[in-house]
């Protein structure tokens, strides 16, 4: 393919802005319902607004950990508790890395 | 095409018991896995991993594979010999997702949905694209300003004989101004194309920034190292400050110490609400070269003595 047949696109950021409803969510991240409320009875995320299902708002962070939760439980065979756990702990990794990060000379 | 030795890919002997590379696979998957791993190359070391797996895993193709491996290296040329699988039964099974050219002439497969996955998924007729992750490394000056960038992806393309085939493609991605590490940029229909009727699956590109000379982000704050003088931070003099936008004047407060943190309001990163830059002092003494600047350091010390290790009951 040659260099002139590079078509351009450009798609949405899930910034700290985008809000999703359950159904979004769903359909973002090919989920059923029952797949996110489970995810939420777990702690593993957690909706921003709404106190019911139907009142529910989630960020982009949320959206990101159901993927990779899906990820993990499919590649590794962990269970939900077992992703969860992963999750956090892969989140404080991240924050430690960028501490070590600021603090090196 | 390049022949590909799966034992050493597991990094097992070739008379590796079948328990051996169920716990090897088991072992590797957690350290390459792409969420996991912070080897640059995660991603691929999985999916040969994968592969490697498939075929290892399984008793029948093991056995086909070990006759096509007898006396053959890994990376050297390879042409399936004909009749390689005679006396295997290696086609009952749909197999899945953008393996090598090399699996796919032994074992030839049928698209599917996970490309991360080592699960064999079963087929029909109607086949939804997957949804593809990439990461790509931005500069800060680009997450600033925004850019375009090409990413080069990999992925199970289609043909009419619904035959997978491992395809590079090159997208020229939008990254808009402003998108913060970590962050997903989300682009529908850009993922695997589907099959039967299916639709393409989505896209998922996670940013990620090099490492800058000067600045390093902290969500859409800018942070900044500066060097200062003892006198540009005592006298409080105005010094100039690079910023992702350019140059700017700052202001030091009187009597400024080593390690105070000033803040340069909305000179972060663009947004709403906009970053800030945070600047902190690093105060570099000039040696004493000369006579005349021993004089100087001496005079200070006569002038105004101190000492700064009161604290430390010194």
């Amino acid at each position: 393919m040659g260099k002139d047949m590079l078509v351009t696109v450009s798609g949405v950021v899930l910034n700290e802005e985008v809000r999703f409803t359950l159904g979004e969510l769903c359909e973002t991240c090919k989920i059923n319902a029952e797949f996110v409320l489970e995810m939420v009875e777990e702690g593993v995320v957690e909706p921003q607004e709404g106190a019911t299902p139907p009142e529910w708002r989630f960020d982009a962070v949320a959206c990101k950990r159901l993927q990779m939760a899906l990820r993990l439980q499919r590649d590794l065979r962990v269970n939900l508790p077992g992703a969860a756990l992963a999750l956090d702990l892969l989140e404080e990794l991240e924050n430690l890395r960028r501490w070590q990060s600021a603090s090196r000379p | 095409m390049e022949f590909k030795d799966y034992y050493q890919v597991m990094g097992i002997a070739r008379d590796a018991s079948q328990d051996e590379i169920k716990r090897a696979y088991r072992k590797l998957a957690r350290k390459y896995h792409p969420d996991v791993s912070k080897e640059a190359n995660a991603e691929e070391k999985f999916k040969d991993l994968g592969e490697a797996y498939e075929v290892l895993k399984d008793p029948e193709k093991r056995a086909a594979y070990d006759r096509v491996a007898a006396g053959r290296r890994h990376g050297e040329r390879f042409t399936p010999p004909p009749d390689w699988d005679v006396g295997f039964d290696l086609h009952g099974e749909d197999i899945a997702r953008g393996f090598s050219d090399f699996f796919e002439s032994l074992f030839g497969g049928k698209p599917g949905r996970a490309r991360w996955s080592a699960d064999s998924q079963s087929w029909s007729p109607r086949i939804e694209g997957q949804d593809q992750y990439a990461k790509i490394y931005i500069s800060l000056e680009d997450a600033f300003h925004g850019c375009t960038q090409a990413i080069k992806l990999g992925s199970s393309a289609i043909d009419r004989q619904s035959a997978a085939s491992r395809k590079t493609r090159t997208l020229n991605v939008k990254i808009p101004r402003g998108v913060r590490e970590g962050q997903h940029i989300r682009l529908p229909g850009q993922g695997s194309p589907g099959a039967g009727g299916g639709g393409n699956g989505d896209l998922f590109i996670e940013i990620r920034y090099r490492p800058h000379r000067l600045f390093r982000a902290d969500g859409g704050d800018i942070v900044l190292e500066l060097p200062v003088t003892p006198w540009e931070a005592a006298l409080g003099e105005t010094v100039i400050v690079p910023t992702l936008a350019g140059k700017v004047e700052l202001t030091l407060p009187a009597n400024a110490q080593a390690g105070q943190k000033l803040r340069l309001k909305a000179r972060g990163l663009p947004g709403h609400p906009p970053g800030d830059q945070y600047v902190i002092l690093r105060i570099v003494a000039p040696p004493a070269l000369t006579e005349e600047a021993k004089a100087l350091y001496r005079k200070m010390a006569q002038a105004m003595p101190m000492n700064p290790r009161k604290e430390m009951g010194i």
